[in-house]
């Protein structure tokens, strides 16, 4: 009886994880149907248009990489020296607990809230106006805490040997980490950061809560640009009615997911490459 | 400049990278303080807080906001029944049942789930789920909070699944290794000794996740419509605070007007729901972590 018990529940767990995972393939399932007959070259190379055949998202993705690559450019100096004073220099003091704590809380901070935030500091009081700088801004500080959480673990896997033995040779604290620790906890920073960018690239509430528009033909050609990013343009051809948008929302989910998917195979082959060499 | 002072220079500026996340979370309740003031000179904040009426884009402007509250309970309660008992059962299945070898493949696959974009929620809610269901409920409205709080379940499980696994490893061999030789099954092991061990654990997981679905945005913005009512009919169009900040977004609005301003009240009203459950939830853990330290 007991033994009949264990097994059911057994059952019963590993149903709600094959749930799970069966509404995921249902998912991938619905929008490769959906959207992969309008994937194509003129879908990629065309901009936004009032007619669903010719609409295409080359403005979108364009947007989508300026926006990522300068939140990138943000994110990564001010998250690693950001995570090199928690954990080199003031992993003990108060103030470094207090920034911790509060790193962890705007972790779960919902996106949204940033855009707000960035509607009202960037867009209005210091000017930026529904530029990429500002999106991308707005962006980096919702990266911040990916950033520098990741960090701080690559930091970690540092072994403290080799800080000692820099030290034996002369070399200041900073020198140290500069020459020494840094470099070898690269692959691992930029693992974390290329997660928190795919993440990031994926963001709609926050952009549109800023004001990027969600009707832009052209592509971003300075940081000052007005700006679409896919996941906008997506939102905006799932809430028209007919059904040849859907189509189109579906094949611009698509290059999101392909976009998404190859940053994340960077992830891994940097990951790779790191293993290999800490083997060594 | 000598070495000292540079190294002193390189420590400070470094700091002030750190002391950056203090000042986004001063700049979050600054930005949102300032426009909920002027907001709350005109609305009075009981009506505000108790108003039953949502209507600031309409001529006759009512600012009750208890419609978007409670359509935003209404979602992430659906959301909750999907996400918490799959959530807890899968990671139990993880944590005390599963071959290795299966884990290894079955934790990158949710990790893909938790890394889908929102909006790619959205569209499955809107164009798969709620056909679905209509044809199980005929009376079931295109838009409706059933099928984006189902959809938010599904989001949310990988969260909860992997947080609460992560609790459940926590808990040291030998308890579980006492409870075997007492003759306890895996099954009575799981549920009188590895939960009640990690509860804290769990909960701050669990509550991690409501804060989550309170804070979801595109799911119920695409699949939720944007008819704010007091209901707790989940087959009708709702609108959630989220989804009312996107949908004034959308629109023209120019600053300084009430209307502008009714984004950030809901926007401070929502920030302060989900910073008290992230606060509940950090204490959680790092009770739980003392725990088994």
């Amino acid at each position: 009886m007991r033994k009949h018990a264990d097994l059911i529940f057994q059952m019963v767990s590993l149903s709600a994880l094959l749930v799970a995972l069966a509404a995921l393939a249902a998912l991938v399932f619905d929008i490769v149907s959906d959207g992969a007959g309008r994937l194509s070259f003129q879908f990629l190379t065309s901009i936004a248009s009032r007619n669903a055949e010719d609409a295409g998202v080359y403005h979108a993705l364009m947007g989508s990489i300026w926006v990522i690559a300068l939140t990138g450019a943000l994110a990564l100096p001010i998250g690693v020296a950001a995570a090199i004073f928690l954990e080199e220099y003031g992993s003990r003091s108060g103030t470094a607990r207090f920034i911790e704590l509060n790193i962890s809380n705007l972790a779960a901070v919902p996106s949204i809230i940033y855009g707000l935030l960035g509607l009202g500091l960037f867009v209005r009081l210091m000017g930026m106006g529904q530029s990429v700088l500002a999106g991308s801004a707005t962006l980096a500080l919702l990266a911040l805490p990916v950033v520098i959480m990741s960090t701080r673990e690559a930091l970690r896997t540092v072994p403290n040997s080799i800080r000692e033995g820099s030290y034996a040779l002369g070399a200041t604290k900073w020198q140290t980490i500069w020459n020494q620790v840094l470099p070898m906890a690269m692959p691992g920073v930029l693992t974390g950061l290329i997660l928190a960018l795919s993440r990031a690239i994926g963001e709609t509430a926050p952009l549109i809560t800023i004001g990027a528009l969600t009707y832009i033909p052209f592509a971003p050609d300075s940081i000052w640009s007005k700006f679409t990013v896919l996941p906008i343009q997506v939102f905006n051809w799932v809430s028209r009615p007919q059904p040849e948008f859907k189509a189109n929302a579906a094949a611009g989910i698509l290059v999101l997911m392909v976009l998404l998917l190859s940053m994340n195979a960077i992830a891994i082959v940097v990951r790779d490459r790191q293993q290999r060499r800490g083997r060594i | 400049m000598t070495t000292r002072t540079l190294e002193w220079i390189i420590e400070r500026a470094l700091f002030l990278c750190a002391a950056l996340s203090v000042l986004t979370t001063a700049g979050i309740i600054a930005v949102l303080a300032i426009e909920t003031y002027e907001f709350l000179r005109e609305v009075p904040v009981l009506d505000f807080l108790t108003g039953t009426e949502w209507t600031p884009l309409f001529s006759n402007q009512k600012f009750g906001v208890l419609p978007l509250v409670v359509g935003t309970m209404l979602v992430s309660s659906i959301a909750m029944v999907v996400a918490l008992p799959m959530g807890l059962l899968s990671a139990i299945y993880l944590s005390e049942y599963s071959p290795s070898g299966f884990r290894r493949v079955v934790k990158p696959v949710l990790e893909i789930l938790a890394g889908v974009p929102t909006v790619v929620y959205g569209y499955f809610a809107l164009t798969f789920v709620t056909p679905l269901l209509q044809q199980v409920f005929p009376t079931l409205s295109g838009f409706n909070a059933l099928s984006p709080g189902l959809v938010m379940g599904l989001m949310i499980l990988p969260l909860v699944s992997s947080l609460s696994e992560d609790a459940m490893r926590a808990v040291p061999q030998g308890l579980r290794e006492g409870s075997y030789a007492l003759g306890a099954t895996r099954m009575q092991t799981a549920l009188r000794v590895v939960v009640p061990s990690a509860f804290s654990g769990i909960t701050a997981a669990f509550i991690l996740a409501v804060s989550r679905a309170i804070g979801e945005t595109m799911i119920v913005a695409i699949a939720a419509g944007q008819q704010p009512r007091l209901t707790g009919n989940p087959f009708v169009p709702i609108e959630t605070m989220t989804a009312y900040i996107v949908q004034v977004s959308l629109g023209d609005t120019p600053q300084g007007t009430i209307e502008y301003r009714t984004i950030f009240a809901v926007g401070m009203l929502l920030f302060l729901m989900t910073f008290t459950l992230n606060l509940i939830s950090t204490w959680l853990r790092e009770r739980f972590r003392e725990e088994y330290a």
